[in-house]
């Protein structure tokens, strides 16, 4: 599968020069032709040990940045930050060079969430769920033009237009998933942020969420930021990847480079934690890390 | 004659409806199974209904023989003396397992007591015997289940299943809520374990990686029917079954671009 | 859509005791506080039910009763439910040490006998039916507080919730899009349960000499004074209490009702 639409080699190669220059651009502090960028940022709860320290990441449009790291590591917080819900302790959050702020912002940053249960509002219907953006960012010329921009959103999801009429406790996982997009794509935002977005999902599910996502960032030249602690997710979607480790990127580049090199020993643990089946029914079909039976 | 003997297992809601449908395989002594499904697909009731722990409502029909005694239909109290010593169950959640008003060390000593009848100075090495197996530190016998990390509580729940020396470990999802370094850790620990003991081993997850990575054979479950089943390298190279198909398919395809990466 | 064959049961119970109310305001059978009828005649005859140890009819002050029956009991309902589910939505909203701060009073008037509660207001104001009310709402919202705060809390950390902030919802409108449609129905069913009760305390307040004043005898003043003669005249016991449990179960019934008619996921496995 290759739907970050990363072709022959070459083509790789390219945007592996290109990324390693949005990277050394955020790490260095100039805004560039970053959409979203964290510059510097720490984080810490009144009287507790700092949740994120000196963390700088940018996306640019029409590019994907994975957060990449486990449990504690800092990555829901670092999303928070980038979505304007906390401001950092210390250093800035960027919106095209601005303040992450007001009516501007919120049209173009819009999340995704983990829990397709618990993300959409069992009480209202599909229709009244996608076009909230809409009406709370007054976007909307006419009463007509929800319902339209409401079918096109689930078209581009790949729903029926007749899903609007229905509550979503009639979707499956996977499906509500899909409604979730439509709700962040509706009023065309420039960043998407999301939050695990597959982790809940059957395998199966997963695959066909995942292009969907790489997708919509291609054809709409969206920057997509995605947290994930799975690294088969984030090599089939991202190009860039940043790894975090207690609060502190560890490594970050093009997801080629940090996922094919990894440099630092945090990375490649994570990457040889992956349960795989390439390894685990590999073409012996012995398994090496089994030990001896006695 | 093996150790678990499942025929036509059939599990049913008091409203009539099928969760499980049919389900047949067998786990003979040293044997590793793994069962595989998407969620609703039933394979953690059929975890349950093999140790006689479905839940209210639930009932069981067809046959499942652990170690010689019958479970379907069989009496609670019958069960007791089956459950720990036949076969012992590892959650996916490690909190929930645990009394988190005990100390690690109290609840690990319970079932050694009961099943080995030891008391005093033999139980407090059998408890640290027990930690030092799942690579644990002594301290942690003092600790409060809160108190440790998921991964820690995964190993406390597996030394406890692992005291009553079951000849059966059946682990339903055991990694499932951890982080990838800490599953990649407690299944290296299952698999030294199980095959060190000469265990036979029921996995129950929905990745199929985790699975083919510590078992020998799979049993792929569809909305409660049993489509196929074969060795690991069957069924990841050559499945048969549409749905068997189309779940290794998503799993390689997932897989295949950190391949190509990451080799 | 079909409507469940209890809900139907409860709106006919409620609108019964209702019509009853009404007919009272406009035909009685006797004046209530006449005690010419005869000490505790049995029922049949002129005197339907009977009449009370003072000779009054127990059919017409059955009728009044239901009156203030009502009134008590949508009153202090809608008493307590302003006040509780404003002083809960606002805990539930509150930076730490103000939900703190509420949730510690909320305690402390849930601690506090209703019988106390009452009489501070009949001391501020006089025993009368809107002082019932009011002492009785203050009692109950105490407790619609607490469940409010709990219900919003659980709302409040759902992922929808984000999703509609960060979309600009301001927070007034996340209450009236979100938090309100989604505790609504289980708020409804607590308060119908609380309206029972109310009916009950005015009872013991009555009793007390801290509710309505004679001669306008509620349902639960006739219980009180039934409670002597029971065993000669249970009449007198048995009607005030088969009404008591008509309201009640009728109150309840409609609310189990409502909230299926607002639960999408109730609604299509019908």
């Amino acid at each position: 599968m290759n739907p970050a639409g990363a072709g022959p080699d070459d083509a790789e190669n390219a945007d592996r020069a290109e990324s390693h220059d949005a990277a050394n651009a955020a790490r260095a502090g100039s805004g560039g032709s970053a959409v979203l960028e964290a510059r510097d940022v720490g984080f810490a709860y009144r009287k507790a040990a700092p949740v994120l320290t000196g963390v700088s990441v940018a996306v640019s449009p029409g590019r994907s940045l994975a957060l990449v790291g486990e449990s504690g590591a800092g990555k829901t917080t670092l999303l928070r930050l980038l979505l304007g819900l906390a401001r950092p302790s210390s250093g800035r959050i960027l919106f095209d060079g601005g303040e992450p702020s007001g009516r501007e912002f919120r049209r173009n940053v819009q999340p995704v969430f983990q829990d397709p249960y618990s993300s959409l509002d069992p009480r209202q219907r599909v229709g009244r769920i996608v076009s909230e953006p809409l009406r709370s960012l007054r976007l909307l010329g006419s009463r007509d033009e929800a319902g339209d921009r409401v079918a096109e959103a689930l078209r581009a999801v790949g729903l029926p237009a007749d899903a609007a009429r229905r509550y979503p406790h009639e979707f499956s996982g996977g499906q509500r998933q899909r409604i979730a997009i439509a709700r962040a794509i509706v009023c065309e935002p420039k960043v998407l942020l999301a939050d695990e977005p597959v982790s809940a999902l059957d395998v199966s599910t997963r695959v066909r969420v995942v292009e969907l996502l790489a997708e919509l960032g291609e054809s709409r030249g969206m920057a997509v930021v995605m947290v994930s602690h799975d690294l088969t997710v984030v090599a089939a979607l991202c190009r860039d990847t940043a790894v975090l480790e207690r609060g502190r990127v560890v490594e970050q580049g093009p997801t080629l480079a940090v996922l094919g090199s990894p440099a630092h020993p945090y990375t490649r643990k994570l990457l040889d934690s992956v349960p795989r089946l390439s390894r685990a029914a590999g073409a012996g079909g012995e398994r090496a890390s089994r030990p001896e039976r006695p | 004659m093996s150790l678990l003997d499942v025929k036509d297992l059939t599990v049913r809601r008091a409203d009539g409806r099928e969760l499980v449908t049919g389900v047949s395989f067998t786990v003979g002594t040293g044997d590793r199974l793994g069962l595989i499904g998407e969620s609703g697909s039933g394979k953690s009731l059929t975890a349950l209904a093999v140790m006689g722990l479905l839940p209210a409502g639930m009932t069981a029909h067809g046959s499942a023989v652990l170690d010689g005694t019958e479970i379907v239909g069989a009496r609670d109290g019958k069960l007791d003396g089956v459950r720990g010593r036949a076969a012992a169950v590892v959650f996916q959640e490690p909190l929930t397992a645990l009394d988190p008003l005990m100390r690690v060390g109290h609840q690990l000593a319970e079932p050694l007591r009961r099943h080995q009848r030891l008391r005093g100075g033999p139980l407090r090495a059998a408890v640290m015997a027990a930690l030092a197996e799942v690579r644990l530190d002594e301290r942690v016998a003092r600790a409060y289940p809160h108190e440790i990390s998921g991964g820690q509580r995964q190993r406390v729940a597996i030394a406890m299943a692992l005291a009553c020396r079951p000849k059966l470990l059946i682990a339903d999802e055991p990694t499932t809520a951890l982080d990838v370094t800490v599953q990649a850790e407690v299944l290296t620990l299952l698999d030294g374990l199980v095959a060190s003991r000469g265990m036979a081993l029921l996995f129950i997850s929905h990745d199929l990686a985790v699975v083919a990575g510590v078992t020998d054979r799979i049993v792929v479950l569809k909305e409660g029917v049993a489509v196929e089943s074969g060795s690991v390298r069957d069924i990841v190279y050559e499945p048969r079954h549409a749905y068997t198909r189309s779940l290794v398919n998503s799993a390689w395809e997932l897989e295949g671009e950190l391949d190509r990466m990451a080799p | 859509m079909k409507r469940s064959p209890t809900f139907l049961i409860g709106c006919v119970l409620v609108a019964l005791v209702c019509a009853v109310a009404v007919v009272s305001l406009l035909w009685l059978p006797y004046d209530p506080s006449d005690t010419s009828g005869g000490r505790l005649v049995p029922p049949g005859g002129a005197h339907w039910l009977g009449t009370d140890k003072l000779g009054r009819d127990l059919l017409s002050r059955l009728m009044v009763g239901a009156r203030i029956a009502l009134t008590v009991g949508f009153g202090s309902v809608l008493v307590g439910g302003v006040l509780g589910v404003t002083a809960g939505l606002l805990a539930g909203f509150a930076t730490r040490w103000l939900d703190d701060t509420i949730s510690a009073v909320l305690d402390i008037l849930i601690a506090f006998p209703t019988l106390l509660l009452a009489m501070l207001v009949v001391a501020v104001r006089q025993a009368s039916l809107g002082s019932a009310v009011l002492a009785i709402g203050l009692a109950m919202s105490a407790i619609v507080a607490r469940l409010t705060r709990v219900l919003v809390k659980r709302v409040l950390a759902q992922d929808y919730i984000t999703a509609s902030r960060t979309s600009g919802t301001s927070w007034p409108r996340v209450v009236t899009e979100h938090v309100l449609p989604n505790i609504w129905p289980t708020l409804l069913v607590n308060l119908a349960l609380q309206l029972g009760l109310a009916v009950l305390a005015e009872a013991s307040l009555s009793y007390l000499g801290l509710g309505p004043p004679p001669p306008n005898a509620s349902w639960g003043r006739l219980l009180q004074e039934a409670q002597a003669t029971v065993l000669t005249a249970p009449t007198g016991a048995i009607a005030p209490g088969v009404l008591l449990v008509v309201l009640v179960v009728g109150v309840n019934l409609v609310a189990d009702g409502f909230r299926d008619l607002a639960d999408p996921t109730r609604r299509r496995s019908r």
